[in-house]
């Protein structure tokens, strides 16, 4: 049945805003089958977007109640509509620099909450709809249009940081590991409580262009190389470590 | 009719629960933080849902999201933190989301007098945000008003789809004054009506009906321009222009319906007051003393400030010799009044975060007759 995912996307739409190589489309995918898996109705469930590429994802490819919000608002919206109807199953899905930075207060908060959200992080490393300047989550040494001589600062780690707030569910995965990542939001989406996945999303648009990853595949690559498992990272050195990323679950309330 | 003694800032959270509102969000503020604390105690007696939340952003971000899941939806706050909320009041105003802001005002700019009282926000709830839009902000004189114009905060939230202020000022938060509370009080629901446009309508009135985020509408809520379906139109120049004229026409094409005011020996006035607020307590009483020495004085009090009575200003001015506008502020609303006011418009500001005495009106009356 290769066409049994366009039933979850908004009929009438023929194509998606998503520039060719960038992630964003694969994440979507991938939501759509976790959501399918778990046989959950869509006309029971919103999704609230902030501003950038990935606030794009739900508003609007999803053929269900979306909230397209103001920039770094999107969780906060998402705590009013879920405080006041409970009976709704509420997702965030949104960018790095609307979830952690201008929003970064509210990620913190929500996760102190427990709140009852499943907020998934589509993290390109990079401000994608602005044209590129550097984010909290650009690695140290990238460039970007706002770091001409690479970023001095170092990135985020976004789920050491939402397990420390209190988080009950805490996960990255890249969209290079798609079995890995759909089985983790159809984990997320049956978990009560705050829970977040940091989802790695190749930009060759704007992140490959000025790190000599130009192509979608150089992008593709780069995050296949990058991305280890935590259970592959246990037995490397921290010097093998350095400029890796380490994929997984970090909490799991569940457990 | 029951008989309460309450301040104004618990008139205003009585008032808001008897509204229907069951949402409320905010965070601490002086000198608004009463309303807050009377809701968050109240709730749990009503069942409606209360949570603090991490600044004034995430208050009425957070509203947005539950008035689109249903509810009536507040949050409280002052100047600083009005400030703060202004960017999403304008996706309020865009979005068409119903919901009520109460700003208690105090002396600004800035942290200003946190304890002090002002009428400084009067401009900044007209244009605080970006754009061409309209709001609609009232302005109670009493205890007894806050209450009431609290609940008319959400029929006209409600009925125009539209973020209401309602500016009050913190001499009447904490002023504490007997109330009176009616058994039959009119509200009103959003309009409802299953698969039609959320966000366009050939109706006169220019406001469409409100689905609610679970009812499997597949609702499209966007601050980006966008069609009667919600779906964003970044580029076309007839649908932005269509849109913010709507957005813009629903509230000034009603505003003889929305605005309120009171009218004090005016047929005869050549001498005009106009006040608002606190401050239209001294004027009040300054005009009946001045009327008793035979002064052909006449007052009118605003209770609506936005969308501004325009034409009423229009036709006291071609009346009266001089209008006298006194308050808290550097001449906000004078500079209204001027606008429309043909006769001579005087300005009396007062800005050392205090109430405005009668004794004070008068002197400055006195100097310009």
């Amino acid at each position: 049945m290769p066409r049994d995912m366009e039933q979850y996307l908004r009929p009438g739409l023929t194509s998606t805003t998503f520039c060719p190589g960038c992630g964003h489309g694969i994440l979507m995918g991938l939501i759509f089958r976790a959501i399918d898996e778990l046989k959950l109705n869509m006309d029971e469930m919103l999704f609230v977007s902030g501003i950038g590429c990935a606030g794009w994802i739900p508003s609007p490819h999803f053929n269900a109640d979306t909230l397209h919000t103001l920039h770094g608002r999107a969780i906060p919206a998402a705590t009013g509509a879920k405080m006041f109807n409970p009976k709704l199953t509420v997702m965030v899905i949104s960018g790095d620099g609307d979830l952690a930075d201008i929003g970064g207060n509210h990620l913190i908060h929500a996760a102190r909450r427990n709140m009852d959200l499943t907020v998934i992080c589509a993290s390109n490393m990079v401000y994608g709809m602005t044209g590129g300047q550097v984010c909290s989550t650009t690695p140290a040494g990238a460039f970007t249009r706002t770091t001409a001589q690479g970023n001095p600062y170092r990135p985020f780690d976004l789920c050491k940081l939402v397990v420390a707030a209190g988080a009950t569910y805490a996960a990255r995965y890249s969209v290079t590991q798609p079995f890995a990542l759909k089985a983790s939001i159809k984990k997320a989406l049956q978990i009560n409580g705050f829970c977040f996945i940091e989802v790695l999303s190749p930009c060759p648009t704007q992140f490959g262009r000025h790190n000599q990853l130009d192509t979608p595949v150089g992008t593709i690559k780069y995050l296949m190389d990058k991305c280890i498992t935590k259970k592959r990272a246990k037995n490397l050195s921290p010097e093998e470590l350095k400029n890796k990323i380490i994929t997984g679950e970090f909490t799991n309330g569940a457990d | 009719m029951v008989r309460y003694y309450l301040s104004g800032n618990e008139a205003i959270a009585e008032g808001a629960i008897r509204a229907g509102c069951r949402y409320y969000a905010g965070y601490p503020i002086t000198p608004s933080s009463e309303i807050m604390e009377r809701i968050s105690v109240r709730f749990n007696e009503i069942g409606g849902v209360f949570i603090q939340m991490e600044d004034e952003i995430a208050s009425i971000g957070s509203v947005i999201g539950a008035s689109w899941a249903g509810a009536k939806a507040m949050t409280a706050t002052s100047g600083p933190g009005f400030t703060l909320m202004q960017e999403t009041v304008g996706y309020a105003a865009m979005t068409e989301t119903p919901l009520v802001v109460v700003d208690v005002q105090r002396a600004g700019p800035g942290m200003g007098q946190a304890t002090r009282v002002a009428s400084g926000d009067i401009m900044q709830a007209k244009w605080g945000s970006s754009g061409d839009y309209q709001v609609i902000a009232l302005c109670p004189w009493s205890v007894q008003e806050a209450y009431e114009q609290t609940i008319k905060a959400f029929n006209l939230a409600e009925k125009y789809r539209v973020p209401v202020l309602l500016l009050t000022e913190e001499a009447i938060g904490h002023l504490r004054e007997r109330i009176d509370i009616m058994k039959d009080i009119e509200l009103f629901n959003r309009k409802k009506k299953a698969g039609a446009a959320p966000f366009g309508t050939k109706e006169r009135d220019g406001v469409p009906p409100m689905p609610t985020f679970g009812e499997g509408e597949k609702l499209l809520v966007t601050a980006s321009t966008h069609d009667s379906y919600g779906f964003r139109k970044t580029d076309d120049p007839l649908i932005h222009d269509r849109l913010v004229s709507r957005l813009n026409e629903k509230i000034i094409n009603n505003r003889e319906k929305i605005i309120d005011y009171e009218k004090y020996y005016l047929e005869d006035a050549k001498v005009v007051v106009i006040s608002y607020g606190f401050t239209a307590r001294s004027s009040l009483f300054t005009v009946e003393a001045m009327r008793e020495e035979g002064e052909k004085i006449g007052m009118l009090r605003l209770k609506t400030l936005w969308p501004f009575p325009d034409g009423l200003t229009r036709d006291i001015g071609a009346r009266a010799k001089v209008i006298f506008v006194p308050e808290m502020n550097k001449g906000q609303v004078a500079g209204e009044v001027r606008k429309y006011a043909s006769c001579q418009v005087v300005s009396f500001t007062q800005t050392n975060g205090e109430v405005i005495y009668p004794d004070t009106i008068i002197e400055q009356l006195r100097r310009h007759l």
